[in-house]
């Protein structure tokens, strides 16, 4: 069953055309990953698709569908005092959840006391990032958009993070659209890909659909064999 | 002291703890310098006020009005940039509020001193505070989502521009109830300066709100002794008693580095 189909999409932001007729669909229980270079819109269509950029075209959402949302980056401000806790707390109030979606959600994602009472500003990348997967899974959403969820790891924090990731996918049913430049985890866990490069150059099963025309037309030709080197 | 005075002391008291709720939000949303340019909006209907012998609140609340509409309009016909907008209107404000209010009256609309207050304007002050309070509670949730990320609230389904508009519709409303005290030059004072009190002292976000609406009943409640003993001016006394709390406060930081 469709959980979100995207017709014709279109941004544009400040005069300048930013995506253009993107088509595309997740089904439910599917995993799909988004690729496509640098300034290819990607972090634009996700955005889009949760409402924080205006667009043009169809964003049909199945009736009750709830999302998660996993930035690539926040510039957290270190003077503001508020903690892990305060923001789970918060959102779960917003969309009115009780304190036993905050409990399980810290379970599933491992977050210490200690994490959960530091301050936003002090925490690690990967603390950080832990704490916006928790902030994500409140509310028990249908599906995560996940921008370069490993942008700033090193290799064992990448593996942990797809780890996390699949999990959710296999254990909670959540739909994952992850945005990425790692075509190993596309091959690995996507049922779908879209690559993207200001429109959609492909759409569908990442061995189906990943040749090498349609790479060498999204990252260039000498990109396509570094990127072919480490399928 | 009269009973009108003891009035005027509760209902400061008060005032000074929705003023330090409200600066908590200010801080951490970096907006503490807005409150003076809604004081100095509020000047001409301070002297208004003086001049006609009606409630200094109401005075203040109608001329904050016009000055905004103003201010909107310079930007949408003029081009003008919002600070250059702003600033016209502001020091447009203070002259006409100067030449309005009688010299007699001229220091107290400044610096604040309204001694005594009748129980129409007690009911009047306290029903504003509680609508602040009340707002507050029922935004708070929703600003620490914007204060943290605007795009993650947009993401939980936030109406992130009408959440803004309320807290700032908040703001204006907690600087009018205190300029009755502290006047329009120094109102902005009770949104700094307790908050920068709290920040100061505690580490976690209800510690923050709890130290800053005390620092600034302290500040009240003391700044109103003082002056009574020492028959000193009301506004800059309760200004002189929060900035010597914060003095205190940078011996005692608690904050983890």
């Amino acid at each position: 069953m469709t959980l979100v189909r995207v017709e014709n999409l279109s941004v544009t932001l400040d005069h300048h055309p930013i995506l253009r007729q993107v088509n595309f669909e997740v089904n439910e229980g599917e995993a799909v990953a988004i690729i496509g270079p640098n300034g290819s819109g990607k972090t634009v269509l996700v955005k889009s698709m949760l409402g924080i950029l205006p667009y043009s075209g169809t964003i049909a959402w199945r009736d009750g569908v709830t999302r998660g949302y996993v930035p690539q980056k926040i510039d957290a401000d270190r003077s503001v005092p508020l903690n892990v806790r305060n923001l789970l707390q918060s959102k779960a109030a917003v969309i009115r959840r009780g304190p036993d979606d905050i409990r399980d959600t810290i379970a599933r994602v491992g977050l210490t006391d200690e994490i959960l009472s530091t301050q936003i500003g002090h925490l690690s990348g990967g603390q950080f990032q832990r704490a916006l997967i928790a902030f994500a899974l409140i509310g028990s959403p249908d599906i995560i958009f996940f921008d370069e969820p490993t942008a700033s790891m090193d290799e064992p924090g990448e593996e942990q993070m797809y780890a996390l990731i699949h999990r959710l996918h296999q254990d909670l049913h959540i739909s994952p659209v992850v945005v990425s430049h790692d075509l190993s985890f596309v091959y690995r866990y996507a049922s779908r890909v879209l690559c993207l490069n200001r429109a959609a150059i492909c759409f569908g099963p990442p061995r189906g659909v990943l040749t090498a025309d349609v790479l060498a037309q999204l990252y260039g030709e000498k990109a396509y064999y570094e990127h072919a080197d480490h399928p | 002291m009269t009973a009108a005075n003891e009035l005027s002391i509760v209902l400061g008291v008060i005032t000074a703890l929705v003023s330090g709720l409200v600066g908590s939000f200010a801080l951490m949303k970096r907006m503490t310098l807005a409150g003076d340019v809604v004081s100095h909006l509020a000047l001409p209907g301070l002297g208004l006020a003086f001049l006609w012998g009606i409630n200094p609140f109401l005075g203040a609340a109608a001329t904050l009005a016009i000055g905004i509409v103003i201010i909107d309009g310079l930007q949408r016909r003029g081009g003008l940039a919002t600070e250059t907008a702003i600033g016209v209107v502001f020091v447009a404000a203070l002259a006409i509020g100067a030449l309005l209010t009688p010299q007699e009256d001229l220091i107290d609309a400044l610096f604040g001193g309204f001694g005594s207050i009748s129980p129409a304007g007690f009911v009047i002050g306290l029903t504003g505070c509680a609508i602040v309070l009340i707002t507050m509670e029922r935004i708070r949730h929703k600003l620490i989502l914007i204060i943290f990320s605007s795009d993650l609230a947009r993401s939980a389904g936030i109406n992130v521009e009408r959440i803004n508009l309320l807290y700032l519709a908040v703001f204006g409303l907690t600087i009018l109830l205190g300029v009755r005290f502290l006047g329009a030059l120094l109102v902005g004072a009770m949104i700094i300066v307790p908050a920068a009190v709290g920040r100061q002292m505690a580490k976690t976000l209800d510690a923050f709100l709890v130290v800053s609406a005390v620092a600034g009943m302290l500040s009240v409640a003391a700044g109103f002794a003082i002056a009574a003993r020492w028959h000193v001016s009301l506004g800059p006394t309760i200004v002189g008693v929060a900035c010597a709390l914060f003095g205190l406060s940078l011996l005692k930081r608690t904050r983890a580095a």
